[in-house]
């Protein structure tokens, strides 16, 4: 139940997690390096110059430089950019929509709940990057679009989850409680449902944010990324991938290890506050 | 059991009607796509025209769909615009193949991970918990193409073991006629569910070893063995096969990228080359065969849970 002193207890639980803490501080360091670092280490991502493909590291250009003559090391903070913006963009537009969308399933119960309810098992039976794969033959893909493309499809399951937290705390002793007692419905759902139904989604829009990191360097791989000069991690990965072979190691390893620490960071702040929020694991 | 059951099937019907309308829809957003995609972008009105009478696309978009769904019911998903085959002989060609591939990398998975999962539960917060959790971690951050690239970079260039491409048969049979080509498409596959997998597995032995009655069955005197046997693994396992029911769509999305990858001649890999070209019956073909198998699994998923835990009883509400 929602107490005063539960998001204190939280937070103590959350920071005695010394991975989950490391996972916060990198992603601090990560998205500082992508926004700030251009105003330190300014280079060119827009013009391609042929002249200075695939230039080893050291000298001006730090990482060495790619097929296209752009700095590696600029197009890390370029290309991140875009990955940073897309996975917090889709988990925030994820969380409200999806939010929103079960808790009114769930309050609504009854032949509406019904309906609601196959509209979601109807997308989530179409594996996303299918749906992708069709949508961006029909639209040109930009940042903006694949935004909303990954938001259209990714709100599903935490939409489910939340209509079956909602039904669960329904019937719950507390809830029926104080609804004897005469609470209005909103006093319900902000002071009694709200709070505990937060855990879940926390945890989901944590998740929400390394998916669609993944996703859209999965469509990159596919060729059906974001169009140049535009870049994410995951296609600079997949582009540097077809010279792994021919020794321009800074092609590879530069974008896959940024990536899987982003990902593997958010993942682990997503696993910290599930064991944070779950009281059952607190006293083993 | 059998309300429920028919309740069951009717939603499920429901949502593959759902499917049916939502592919269609998508692929027909924008009139004339597939004529310019089949003809090439310096193509007449004309042609545009003449290919859009030929394949019924000058319809209103209702009528298409009436005389699509029409075709469906007699089994025929029309024909593939860039192969000149019907759709369906190309789907029943790689739907087996496929079965092979997902069917093997999830049985694999499955090996993997509950085992692994409850000995990181047993295990919980100590070294040996901690290297499999940073490499559950690591295998579920990485974008499957890499995980797939580093595998062939391993087995293929540097211990040259295997082959990087998957055997090219016609036939199941013909697939299983070079096993050593299937490993690594296989082993793809199943690692990217065995990080997930068995982080389900591991919390929700973690939940279920913190039940009272485990520590009643402690208490009567019961070996750890049979513990962990008859009440740790079968009341662990529920969690897990929902979860491996309802990730049939990612491991779908993954086989459409490990396909790529080996070059498996599977739905996957048809799939993406007819999004490539913009071969629209193709599309939608089998992401109404996809949606229909993904409906299938969870129904089944759904029965698996009710047989293996004894407190649901559904049919009342």
């Amino acid at each position: 139940m929602a107490t005063a002193e539960q998001p204190r207890l939280i937070a103590a639980t959350f920071a005695q997690n010394r991975a989950a803490v490391a996972g916060l501080g990198l992603i601090a360091a990560i998205t500082l390096f992508c926004f700030a670092g251009p105003l330190i280490y300014p280079t060119n991502q827009v013009t391609v110059q042929l002249g200075l493909a695939k230039l080893p590291p050291g000298g001006r250009f730090t990482l060495g430089t790619d097929p296209s003559g752009y700095d590696v090391l600029g197009r890390l903070m370029a290309g991140g950019q875009c990955s940073l913006e897309l996975g917090f963009a889709v988990s925030v537009a994820t969380t409200v929509l999806g939010t929103a969308y079960g808790a009114v399933a769930g309050l609504a119960g009854g032949i509406a709940d019904a309906l609601m309810m196959r509209v979601i098992d109807t997308v989530l039976a179409v594996p996303a990057l299918v749906l992708l794969l069709i949508l961006v033959n029909v639209v040109t893909p930009d940042l903006g679009v694949i935004i909303l493309l990954l938001t259209l499809l990714s709100w599903l399951p935490i939409a489910r989850l939340v209509r079956g937290e909602v039904l669960t705390l329904k019937t719950r002793e507390f809830v029926q409680a104080v609804k004897v007692m005469g609470a209005t419905r909103r006093w319900i759902v902000f002071r009694h449902l709200a709070p505990n139904a937060i855990g879940v989604i926390v945890v989901n829009a944590t998740f929400t944010v390394s998916d669609a990191i993944l996703t859209l360097s999965a469509l990159s791989f596919l060729g059906l990324g974001l169009p140049p000069p535009q870049a994410d991690w995951g296609g600079m990965l997949s582009g540097g991938l077809n010279y792994l072979f021919d020794g321009y190691w800074w092609l590879v390893y530069p974008p896959a290890i940024i990536l899987i620490l982003t990902v593997v960071a958010v993942n682990l702040i997503g696993d910290a506050v599930r064991d944070a929020m779950d009281v059952r694991l607190r006293h083993p | 059991m059998t309300a429920f059951l028919i309740r069951r099937i009717g939603q499920a019907a429901a949502v593959v009607a759902g499917v049916l309308v939502l592919t269609f829809v998508l692929i027909h957003l924008e009139p004339g796509s597939a004529a310019r995609a089949v003809l090439g972008p310096h193509v007449t009105a004309g042609r545009i025209a003449i290919f859009n009478s030929t394949y019924g696309l000058n319809e209103p978009l209702y009528r298409q769909f009436g005389s699509y769904l029409a075709e469906v019911a007699r089994g025929n998903l029309g024909t593939s615009y860039a192969l000149q085959q019907p759709v369906s002989a190309l789907i029943a060609q790689r739907l087996p193949r496929d079965l092979l591939l997902l069917g093997a990398a999830t049985a694999l998975a499955l090996l993997i991970a509950l085992p692994l999962g409850l000995y990181q539960a047993l295990r919980r917060n100590r070294p040996g918990d901690y290297v499999f959790t940073g490499i559950a971690f690591t295998l579920y951050s990485m974008p499957d193409f890499l995980l797939a690239i580093a595998l062939i970079a391993v087995f293929c260039v540097q211990l040259r073991l295997l082959p990087p491409e998957a055997p090219q048969a016609t036939t199941v049979t013909g697939l299983l006629a070079d096993p050593r080509a299937l490993i690594l498409p296989v082993l793809t596959l199943a690692l990217v569910s065995v990080a997930s997998f068995s982080r389900y597995m591991r919390s929700s032995a973690i939940d279920t070893l913190a039940q009272d009655y485990i520590r009643v069955a402690r208490a009567k005197g019961l070996s750890r063995r049979l513990i962990l046997a008859r009440h740790v693994l079968r009341n662990s396992l529920l969690p897990v096969v929902t979860i491996a029911g309802l990730s049939f769509p990612a491991i779908v999305a993954g086989a459409v990228i490990a396909e790529e990858v080996f070059n498996f001649p599977g739905m996957g890999l048809l799939f993406y080359q007819a999004a490539t070209s913009h071969d629209f019956p193709v599309l939608l073909g089998s992401t109404v065969v996809v949606g229909i198998s993904t409906v299938i699994g969870t129904l089944a998923a759904d029965i698996a849970y009710a047989v293996l835990d004894p407190r649901i009883r559904y049919g009342h509400r």
